[in-house]
């Protein structure tokens, strides 16, 4: 079972998010870099199924040059080898970067390639999707459980309060969700051997796509000042008024 | 004309509301078997945009939304803007949609013969429109039913989803433990709600992860949303900020959840909570 798991480097952002003067993208000049959490499970489940079915677990990044930080984050974990799609740093729609990641996946052997859900920072929620097209492959979403048989796999799914189970042959394309698992620390022999791991490295550019960014902006929440209804147990008949008033008791 | 996918649940009317600004609606279900199957529901889309040449299609963000556009938008080789919040029709048409699961947003371009667009959950107030909802029914093939849902596991009877849930108490590293929830499932009990949590306690294993309301769990949009030790960091804000009313109950008084919220009780959650539940139990209190 040879599992690709695709990560993304995004900006670690705090309590508040500012964007570069050109409005173009997150000022990330003082702050880390990360996967996102949907992202930091998928590595781990793929290096869950490489290890209970036998096979290798390899991690892709469409990034720029410092994307490679990501990659020897997951190597670090015990995936075992990495592959970066470097680009200039700029901001791919969700078409040009399923083009080139299915490009770069095409000819390798991969019975399962799993992604995040989405990614933290655009959202798109259709890489993953495009790839398995561009691929010909099945595509399940939103994986909570993943339980692979013969040639199949089984993925649960949150439906409301309850669950659904898909069914899809294999290969295929599986995008997990945060709550999967419980990711893994990377360990200390595993870190020093990420360090001074290759990762296979290409240029990519990228094809035209039909959504094009043009400025980022910071939402404004109304913000209508809050009615502080007391301190302690002492403001509970208050509140009791409150949830009167609009009408939940 | 716009085509408008519909699914039970008011995400769609959020969807219908959002997809009425842009021109008149043709609203629309899919009959593909009871089994759902993504492939297929692509497959009906597909179709309809064949036979009515609509200009955009519409969904809700919904798991099963965002989905099957993402899959229509693959089989047709065009764009897909997801978790849009507004749009203007043109050529291009401009849109504005959620990044960083609504605490950014982009303004964007769409260029296509067809515009397909998911609605940002608990972005756009719904509207009633009273569109009749067409059912279609597509042509399948063998391809188009690979990934389908074999098997359904259904809560327990009476087990109010978050999703669905009117009232929504929700409890933050401040509440402790596991055990802890107690109180804040009674005060649930006796607003017949349901109970949710923020990344760190579904983390810290106080709560199953299905509870977690955030960027990386459920987006939310009850009446009432009562968040209990909860600091309110964006990445759990932009989960709860669809609530149409918010009560914080912290010790900090400076916490950003206190800030952004329209009700607060400073103080501590052990305190307050069950003062909460024994003055609503009380008759004619308040």
């Amino acid at each position: 079972m040879n599992v690709l798991v695709c990560v993304k480097r995004v900006p670690e952002t705090g309590a508040r998010i500012s964007l570069t003067p050109d409005a173009q993208a997150v000022d990330d000049a003082y702050l880390g870099h990360t996967i996102s959490p949907h992202e930091e499970c998928a590595v781990e489940e793929a290096l869950r199924i490489a290890a209970a079915h036998g096979g290798s677990a390899t991690v892709l990044a469409l990034g720029p040059p410092a994307a490679a930080e990501q990659l020897r984050g997951a190597l670090a974990m015990g995936i075992d080898s990495a592959i970066l799609l470097e680009t200039d740093g700029s901001d791919w729609d969700p078409e040009s970067s399923a083009a080139v990641i299915a490009e770069a996946a095409r000819g390798r052997k991969f019975d399962l390639l799993l992604f995040g859900n989405e990614s933290a920072d655009s959202g798109g929620y259709q890489v993953g999707i495009r790839v398995a097209y561009a691929l010909g492959l099945p595509a399940v979403t939103g994986a909570k459980g993943i339980e692979l048989a013969d040639g199949v796999a089984y993925v649960r799914r949150a439906a409301g309060a309850g669950w659904e189970i898909f069914e899809t042959p294999l290969p295929a394309v599986i995008t997990v969700r945060e709550g999967i698992n419980l990711p893994r620390y990377p360990s200390l022999p595993g870190r020093l051997k990420a360090k001074k791991a290759e990762l296979a490295t290409s240029t990519a550019q990228a094809p035209a796509g039909g959504l094009e960014k043009v400025r980022l902006s910071v939402p404004q929440d109304e913000t209508t000042p809050v009615v502080v209804l007391g301190e302690g147990a002492a403001a509970a008949p208050r509140v009791v008024e409150v949830l009167r008033e609009i009408g939940v008791a | 004309m716009i085509l408008c996918l519909v699914e039970p649940g008011e995400l769609s009317q959020e969807a219908l509301a959002f997809a009425r600004r842009l021109g008149p609606v043709r609203a629309f279900s899919i009959d593909a078997g009871e089994a759902y199957a993504p492939g297929a529901w692509a497959a009906g889309i597909v179709q309809l945009i064949e036979r009515d040449s609509p200009a955009a299609v519409v969904a809700a963000a919904s798991d099963r939304g965002a989905e099957v556009m993402a899959h229509a938008a693959a089989r047709l080789g065009l764009p897909l803007a997801a978790n849009v919040v507004s749009a203007e029709d043109g050529e291009p048409m401009r849109v504005v949609r959620q990044r960083w699961g609504g605490s950014l947003l982009e303004e964007a371009t769409l260029s296509a013969p067809v515009k397909l667009l998911t609605v940002a959950q608990h972005a756009v107030a719904a509207e009633p429109g009273g569109e009749e909802v067409e059912t279609f029914v597509p042509r399948l093939n063998e391809d188009d039913l690979r990934v389908r849902v074999v098997r359904r596991e259904e809560a327990e009877p009476g087990t109010i989803s978050l999703g669905d849930a009117r009232v929504v108490v929700a409890g933050g590293r401040g509440v402790g433990s596991a055990e802890g929830f107690g109180v804040l499932q009674e005060l649930a009990d006796a607003l017949g709600g349901a109970v949710g949590g923020s990344r760190v306690v579904t983390n810290l294993g106080w709560r199953p992860h299905a509870d977690q309301i955030g960027q990386t769990g459920l987006r939310i949009g009850p009446d009432l949303y009562i968040a209990c030790g909860i600091s309110g960091a964006i990445q759990h804000w932009v989960g709860c900020k669809g609530a149409k009313t918010i009560l914080a109950i912290n010790k900090d008084k400076d916490a950003p959840i206190v800030q952004r919220a329209d009700y607060a009780v400073i103080g501590d959650l052990h305190e307050v909570v069950p003062a909460i539940v024994a003055a609503l139990r009380t008759p004619g209190a308040g």
